[in-house]
């Protein structure tokens, strides 16, 4: 308790300095976000005009640059990156919470339920404080700088690069859309270590992980600076030099099959094996006490998908539209694919396995979903289908761990199969989108054995750099709070130990 | 007086209920219980965990009657409640020492 208290007037002593020091620095620039609104309304014809520049193909503005304004948001462009973020944040609050919690017994279900939406909002604060600035700005190729901590310098009328030339968003709704896969992929790992440890210990794991592994990883894989960038191929390969390590090798994750998945899935699986198995594990009775609300949790996190995939997109253009279709047939075809395995193999499909299905086809598509073609998410739908049934069967057996939610099973495995065949399934002799060339504004020939390479180095790097952090973050939490709860607190549910609440009260 | 319970399927509640009331029994009462005999029970499959689950829901019925009317009373339980299958439940007599009525204080045989 007293460690909690101590923990939170550090919190909000540095949230207070670091406020008021923004807050100097910025001062001066209040006259100037007047000024900038005025500047808005002076604009609003001329944003008709350069609508207008920018409908001509990038070719013309490159060559031109000093003519071309700067690129301004497009209003739906904006209201979909809205509404796109909502609908993570909806994955969060109540999906995850709910799926998970359906699959424990009621008498943690409240732990669950709080685990995942505080773990949200803590690491919702921190991706504001310092996150975005170490995720998102120019350092080196594995984390990024402070020039934005505290989101100095950023304003309304900041704007963030697209996959686009020339097509810009806000920068603020950029920094929204990437603090909710920030804060939901370590709420994935509880589920590794689900019904047994403290709620200190989950918290200050969080954020070690958080810390240490998310955001490195998230600069790896997708920091560069923007396609404007590239307009020649001197200039190209400057800006790349610049990007993350993972983005430099060449690794596709459109949507966070490396950065979300697979860095949670190790961790989870860490996690499992480091708390050890619950008590009566193998022996008692755990059944899940509610697959209804799981089945409600993982059809709002399907929803909330299309907005962590498409969103991804950054922009509201076709290449959307067919992120959609391979989010939706993916699913489609794994749950299928998982529902038919268990009926042949186990005589009876389940409910739990027609939504863990689903979930799996969602993970194996996140990488692929703005690259391959609804062909090839059929077959990827497929495929996941039939290998995380058997990462969350026979792989979890073999392994021997309690990974209470199966997020190894279904996340970890699900992530490296999608990280793979993103490289398989990207080819355009297989329906995929290619890889663009910025510098010739084309798609580039497609060289899959370099591309599959490309895969595994993001897998591996983030499987392996995961799995470091975690082990170390996990150790240091024990060795200082202490990761299990006593045996008889166990037994009794952390709902009335941990949170003083039961969660039915009839 | 004898208390007369029975394990019953949980469907076959109403059915005794009512044959019961037929016969003049007044008044029951009726818990969820679980148990098993010779019924065997299932298994559930959670992702990669199997669960046996060997206790079965039973509902389980108690009536107090006076002596003169148990051996009736049993026999309609049993009608009431037979399937012919394994499972059917069972009925057990106790002797009953002393009934009370709570409202008026009455007791022994005026009392049930």
């Amino acid at each position: 308790m007293k460690n909690v208290l101590l923990f939170l007037a550090f919190c909000l002593s540095a949230l207070t300095l670091g406020s008021l020091a923004n807050a100097q620095t910025t001062a001066p620039a209040v006259p100037a976000v007047t000024a900038a609104s005025a500047a808005l309304t002076a604009t609003v014809p001329a944003v008709a005009d350069a609508k207008a520049a920018l409908a001509p193909q990038p070719v013309a503005a490159a060559t031109d640059a000093a003519a071309t304004p700067a690129p301004v948001p497009n209003k739906g462009d904006t209201a979909w990156m809205i509404v796109a973020t909502l609908l993570v944040v909806m994955m969060a609050a109540p999906g995850l919470g709910l799926f998970y919690g359906g699959m424990v017994r009621s008498k943690n279900m409240l732990s669950v339920l709080m685990q995942t939406l505080v773990v949200f909002c803590l690491l919702g604060v921190l991706w504001a404080i310092y996150g975005y600035s170490l995720a998102f700005t120019e350092g080196n190729a594995f984390i990024g700088g402070f020039s934005k901590l505290f989101l100095k310098g950023v304003t309304p009328d900041s704007v963030a690069a697209t996959f686009s030339k020339g097509v810009v968003i806000p920068e603020y709704i950029y920094f929204a859309f990437q603090l909710t896969f920030a804060a939901i992929t370590p709420a994935l790992i509880i589920g590794g270590f689900a019904e047994r440890v403290k709620f200190s210990a989950v918290l200050a794991f969080m954020v070690l992980w958080f810390t240490f592994s998310y955001l490195p990883i998230a600069h790896m894989v997708w920091y560069w600076s923007g396609p404007d960038a590239y307009t020649t191929q001197a200039a190209g390969d400057a800006a790349t030099a610049t990007a993350g390590f993972l983005f430099q090798k060449g690794a596709l994750d459109f949507a966070g099959g490396t950065v979300v998945h697979i860095n949670a899935g190790i961790a989870a699986m860490v996690g499992a094996i480091m708390v050890g198995k619950r008590v009566g594990w193998g022996r008692e009775h755990m059944a899940p006490h509610s697959l209804v609300m799981t089945m409600i949790g993982g059809s709002l996190l399907w929803v909330g998908w299309f907005g962590f995939n498409v969103g991804s997109n950054l922009e509201a253009t076709g290449t959307a539209t067919l992120v959609f279709v391979n989010t939706l047939l993916a699913t489609c075809s794994a749950a299928v694919a998982w529902s038919l395995l268990e009926a042949l193999l186990k005589e009876k499909p389940s409910m739990l396995g027609a939504v863990s299905g689903a979930i799996a086809g969602l993970v194996v598509i996140t990488p692929a979903c703005g690259y391959v073609g609804p062909m090839g998410s059929l077959i990827m739908g497929l495929l996941a289908g039939i290998i995380c049934y058997w990462g969350v069967n026979g792989l979890k057996r073999m392994i021997g761990m309690d990974d209470t939610l199966d997020v190894f099973g279904v996340h970890g495995v699900g992530g490296i199969l999608g990280a793979i065949l993103t490289g398989v399934f990207a080819a355009p002799s297989l329906g995929g989108t290619g890889v663009y060339d910025y510098v010739a504004n084309k798609v580039a020939d497609y060289d899959m054995g370099a591309q599959l390479v490309s895969q595994l180095w993001g897998a591996g790097t983030s499987a392996i750099w995961s799995a470091v952090v975690s082990i170390i973050a996990f150790k240091l939490v024990d060795l200082v709070i202490g990761l299990r709860v006593d045996t008889e607190v166990e037994r009794e549910g952390l709902d009335i130990s941990a949170h003083g609440e039961s969660a039915y009260n009839h | 007086m004898k208390m007369i319970t029975a394990i019953l399927r949980p469907y076959k509640l109403e059915d005794v209920r009512t044959a019961l009331d037929a016969i003049g029994v007044q008044g029951i009462t009726a818990t969820e219980v679980k148990g098993f005999g010779r019924q065997k029970g299932h298994t559930e499959l959670y992702r990669g965990s199997e669960y046996v689950v060997d206790f079965l829901p039973k509902v389980k019925l108690e009536a107090a009657v006076d002596e003169a009317l148990a051996a009736r009373a049993i026999e309609t339980i049993e009608s009431a409640a037979k399937t012919g299958k394994i499972g059917d439940g069972k009925i057990f007599v106790y002797d009953l020492e002393q009934v009370i009525r709570i409202r008026t204080g009455e007791a022994g045989k005026e009392a049930l």
